[in-house]
């Protein structure tokens, strides 16, 4: 005989539905026979996650929480893309829409929510969508294929991931937003500006106090209309205005229903035998639009159901929100507008974009809003959950938890050691300190592992600092960041080895990035670090770092050598130090032409021209340009000249082609910025004429080969170089000069030049990496791949007429003859 | 500032023109200005001339609320004109003042 086991049924297959499945299972997986149906396609997924699929971040398969396979193997039964019609209380069973009908002992409602959809005119077009399962996500990237504009109604969270996914796949994306404060209900203003700005600098453009008036279009969507008048063009429209608790059938069912389905503290509606939870569920009043409160949900009605705690209850959540944007850091939880007794603690960087505001009621933490920094989010919130009396911390607490406990004589992450094992360290997946703890005892070392084991972490990442700091104190010493001996400047506490190697470990793409993750104690750095910075960026993403011309000094900026009369000099590039009559002539004409005062023959075998005015700079270019001449590069930490001696070709002596040679270099090399100035030189033979042995790469050549010479310097301190390897063909002797370049490229700190690099890491260390073919070769990859980007003559970019020339050129002239703009009011 | 002084704010373009962590140069009789604007979006206006050796201020790299001369590195605030760090005391940039308005930069030159 076989007993009936008792039938749990769960309409809607979303977060909670998954998450409660699982919940019951923990806690006894043979009592009950489980059956789900979810009106989408699909098995659960993590929906906070279509932000970052919509942005390309990641694919659908990373974000399913339980799969189709997951459902089989703990013997639940499914139903999805199946939709409930109706459920007949007395009769205890759910009729699909397809009339079958499914029998249960407990119903747990978990609809979710429906967006909201504004009944403008227009509504109705092809290409109007809303933000809320795969679907929608589907539809924005088809459109956004297409490319075109994008509009977003709503500033809130989802219209903002929305319009930043889109922007990512490359539409103009603009946000339109009724009140002048984007997500006005977590931020305070100062913070709205600041989000603003960081949107704006990823491409979302936002229109506030903004009202929709109109969708136009024929069949598809070309435009919005504002109150206003305005038309804003759209190929796409999202509507992101809100939700509203998906109430049906519940509501048909007679169950009671106000804004959602009423539940009692136990999750229990009107019908003892029915439950909802999620975004469905009303509790005490209250309809949440978030995830925290689903898991404590989950667990007071699983521990119901398994009767495994029957006095559990659920008493309501506090939520703290995170804006998924990537780069953008934002935390908002509890009262940030304050209100009667309550205090503001504001503190701000705008030279970081960091805003951040406490708001204390009565010694307690009652809200906080965090812009830039967000990372002691998570430890706010935990003290307001926990009603902490703040009044000793007082001080220091806005400076946040590693500055309070270390003023406290205590080490952050001691404090975090000593946290009960049941504080929860991540929202997002309910996951506590416990919990995360044992993770990393069972040999999970690595904060991914953490995450693929027990989901710490892995969703909104803002628990991401408190996981490392678990890992730091469970692992002890062997988790501790490395830091270089001499900082790189005043700004920052790391030297140059520990900057170089976290901007490639971890992924720093923009300066901004690099200082914020490294902690760096200025707004924008200082005019010693941001040039290194700018050059470790470049040199390690040649492809996806954009040169940031305001972090280069005067001359990298205006390609010429300033002058101490604030005039610049012009060297034009004269490959191997060969000219010709029509060179010459370019040369001649632009001296006349511009009144350039002196022209001299410089050390490097080529002509300069001196006292050039800058606001005639792309003039000057533009002429040498016409004529064939490129920029010398005189000016900047990159390759400067290649000089040669005449070599076999003419000279009695000569055993190889050394002005070929040193032509073929600087073609090879000319453009790529280093760490310094990098010289060369090719002498045709011992007698040296080239003076090779003083450059940072010099080629001697002998009958049977070529001798590579490197590490040399006839400046400060003079310095002979080190003999590097004899090569036989002329190609190798090129394959090593670009393999040495881009290890001195990768390897030296900023402003080293060759000699001193060879002088801390030892010629040894050189000819290990070059002597091996294949580190040489990948070595060779790596240059020609930043070349792809870098090989551009910057005279020719700034040619006149183009629109940068514009800032070679005064802003106003109010001297004689200069009539005025009409002055404002 | 003396409340006597009548004030003449003069338009000399729009805010955007100067672009954050950089500078403009306007020219004027009494020698160029230029106008700063920091990565905080706040803007400056300092005669551009060093007080270390004359060097071109507007050539600088824009830090926070200072600018490293381009000539020989001297750190400049924007906010007195004053030299700062270590050579603190040495010298001083007359410093003009500048208002943001409609988008427009003003600046308050008395000739
Ligand atoms: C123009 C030139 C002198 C000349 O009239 O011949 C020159 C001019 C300057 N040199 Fe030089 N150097 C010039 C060849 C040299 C040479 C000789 C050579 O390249 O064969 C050396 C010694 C070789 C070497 O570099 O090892 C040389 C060693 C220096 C140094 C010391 C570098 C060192 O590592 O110790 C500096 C200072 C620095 O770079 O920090 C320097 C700095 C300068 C600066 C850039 C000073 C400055 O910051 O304004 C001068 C810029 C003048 C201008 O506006 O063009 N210059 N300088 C030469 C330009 C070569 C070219 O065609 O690009
Ligand atoms: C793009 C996006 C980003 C978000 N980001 C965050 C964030 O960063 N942080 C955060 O806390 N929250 C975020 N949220 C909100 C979070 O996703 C929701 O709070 C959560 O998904 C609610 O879970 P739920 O199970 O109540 O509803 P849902 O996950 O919506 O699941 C409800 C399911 O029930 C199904 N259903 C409804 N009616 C029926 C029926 N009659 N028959 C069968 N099936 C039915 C629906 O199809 C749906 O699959 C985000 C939401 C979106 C859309
Ligand atoms: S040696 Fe070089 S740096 Fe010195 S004055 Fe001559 S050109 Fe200038
Ligand atoms: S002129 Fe400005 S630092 Fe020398």
């Amino acid at each position: 005989m076989t007993t009936q086991k008792e039938r749990i049924v769960i309409i809607g297959a979303g977060m909670a539905g998954g998450r409660i499945v699982e919940e019951i299972l923990k806690r006894d997986d043979t009592r009950f026979e489980i059956s789900i149906i979810g009106a989408e396609p699909c098995a659960t997924y993590d929906r906070i996650q279509l932000s970052p699929v919509l942005a390309g971040e990641k694919t659908f398969d990373q974000i399913v929480t339980h799969s189709q396979d997951w459902y089989d193997s703990n013997g639940v039964k499914t139903h999805f893309g199946y939709w409930v019609q109706s459920i007949e209380t007395a009769a205890k069973h759910v009729v699909l829409h397809d009339g079958q009908t499914i029998a249960y002992d407990k119903l747990i409602l978990a609809t979710g929510s429906d967006p909201i959809r504004l009944p403008l005119p227009g509504s109705d077009l092809h290409g109007v969508v809303a933000f809320r399962d795969l679907l929608d996500v589907d539809l924005m990237t088809q459109a956004a294929n297409n490319g075109g504009e994008a509009v977003v109604i709503g500033g809130g969270l989802l219209g903002l991931e929305a319009a930043y996914g889109l922007a990512k796949r490359g539409m103009k994306s603009t946000v339109i937003h009724l009140v002048d404060v984007l997500m006005e209900r977590q931020l305070d203003e100062a913070a709205g500006r600041l989000l603003e700005k960081a949107l704006l600098d990823r491409g979302v453009i936002s229109v506030l106090n903004a009202q929709s008036e109109a969708i136009l279009g024929e069949t598809h969507v070309e435009g919005l209309k504002l109150k206003d008048g305005r038309v804003i063009p759209a190929s796409l429209l999202v509507m992101a205005v809100g939700i509203h608790p998906h109430v049906e059938p519940a509501k048909s069912s007679g169950l009671v229903v106000e804004r959602g389905i009423v539940v009692d503290d136990q999750m229990r509606t009107s019908d003892p035998n029915i439950f909802a939870i999620g975004e469905c569920a009303q509790h005490r009043g209250q309809c949440y639009g978030l995830v925290a409160p689903i898991w404590d949900m989950c667990r007071t009605l699983a521990d119901v159901l398994t009767e495994k705690n029957v006095d559990s209850s659920y008493a309501g959540t506090q939520m703290a929100t995170r804006l998924k944007v990537s780069g953008v850091d934002l935390y908002s939880a509890g009262r940030f507008s304050g209100g009667e007794g309550c205090e503001d603690i504001v503190f701000r960087d705008p030279g970081r974009g960091v805003y951040k505001r406490i708001v204390i009621k009565d010694d307690k933490l009652v809200g906080t809003v965090l812009f830039g920094e967000a990372a002691d989010g998570g430890w706010y919130f935990d003290l307001m959950k926990k009603g902490e009396d703040i009044a000793p911390i007082r001080d220091t607490l806005i400076f946040g938890q590693a500055v309070t406990n270390a003023l406290a004589g205590q080490d952050p992450s001691d404090a975090i050691a000593a946290w009960p094992d049941d504080t929860e360290v991540c929202g997002c997946n309910g996951v506590s300190k416990g919990q995360v703890v044992a993770s990393i005892a069972s040999g999970n070392d690595t904060l991914d592992k953490v995450r693929g084991h027990c989901k710490a972490s892995a969703s909104c990442g803002s628990c991401t600092g408190i996981v490392e700091s678990l890992l730091k104190c469970t692992l002890g010493d062997s988790f501790k960041a490395q830091t270089g001996p001499k900082p790189v400047c005043k700004c920052t506490e790391h030297g140059h080895a520990h900057v170089r190697k976290a901007i490639i470990e971890q992924e720093l793409k923009t300066l901004p990035d690099v200082m914020q993750a490294l902690k760096w104690t200025t707004p924008d750095g200082c005019s010693s670090c941001r040039p290194a910075l700018n050059y470790y960026l470049l040199c390690a993403w040649p492809r996806e770092y954009k040169d940031d011309p305001r972090s280069r000094f005067v001359n990298e900026r205006n390609h010429a050598n300033i002058q101490k009369d604030g005039t610049y000099s012009v060297v034009p590039r004269m490959w191997g130090g060969l000219t010709s009559a029509k060179e010459l002539r370019a040369i001649a004409d632009v001296v006349d032409k511009f009144n350039v005062p002196m022209v001299k023959v410089t050390g490097g075998q080529r002509l300069d021209l001196f006292g050039v005015k800058k606001e005639d700079l792309p003039a000057v270019w533009a002429d040498l340009n016409a004529a064939g001449m490129v920029s010398g590069h005189a000016y900047a930490k990159a390759l400067r000249t290649v000089k040669t001696c005449v070599g076999s070709e003419w000279c009695r002596f000569g055993t190889q082609d050394s002005t070929g040679l040193g032509v073929k270099l600087e073609q090879a090399t000319w453009g790529s910025y280093m760490p310094h100035k990098f010289k060369m030189a090719v002498s045709g033979c011992p007698r040296n004429c080239a003076e090779a042995t003083i450059k940072d790469f010099g080629v001697v050549c002998v009958d049977s080969g070529y001798e590579l010479h490197v590490g040399g310097n006839a400046g400060i301190h003079l310095r002979g170089t080190d003999l590097l390897a004899k090569v036989a063909t002329e190609q190798e002797a090129l394959e090593w000069g670009k393999a040495f370049v881009q290890l001195y490229r990768e390897d030296a700190w900023y402003l080293e030049r060759t000699a001193p690099w060879i002088e801390r890491v030892g010629l040894q260390f050189v000819k290990d990496r070059l002597a091996e073919p294949e580190m040489r070769a990948a070595l060779v990859a790596r240059f020609l791949e930043s070349q792809a980007v870098y090989q551009v003559d910057p005279w020719a970019e700034h040619a006149p007429k183009s629109e940068p020339a514009k800032v070679f050129s005064p802003l106003a002239d109010l001297r004689e003859g200069f009539t005025q703009p009409e002055p404002a009011e | 500032m003396n409340a006597n002084v009548m004030i003449n704010w003069t338009d000399v373009g729009a805010a955007i023109e100067v672009a954050p962590q950089s500078a403009r140069r306007v020219e004027t009789v009494m020698g160029a200005i230029a106008v700063f604007r920091t990565v905080a979006d706040e803007y400056y206006a300092v005669f551009d001339k060093c007080p270390h050796k004359g060097g071109p201020l507007s050539e600088g790299i824009v830090h926070g609320r200072a600018i490293a001369c381009p000539l020989h590195n001297w750190s400049i605030s924007l906010e007195s004109g004053e030299a700062l760090g270590a050579d603190a005391g040495k010298g001083c940039t007359p410093t003009v003042p500048l208002k943001i308005a409609d988008g427009r930069i003003l600046l308050g030159l008395n000739f």
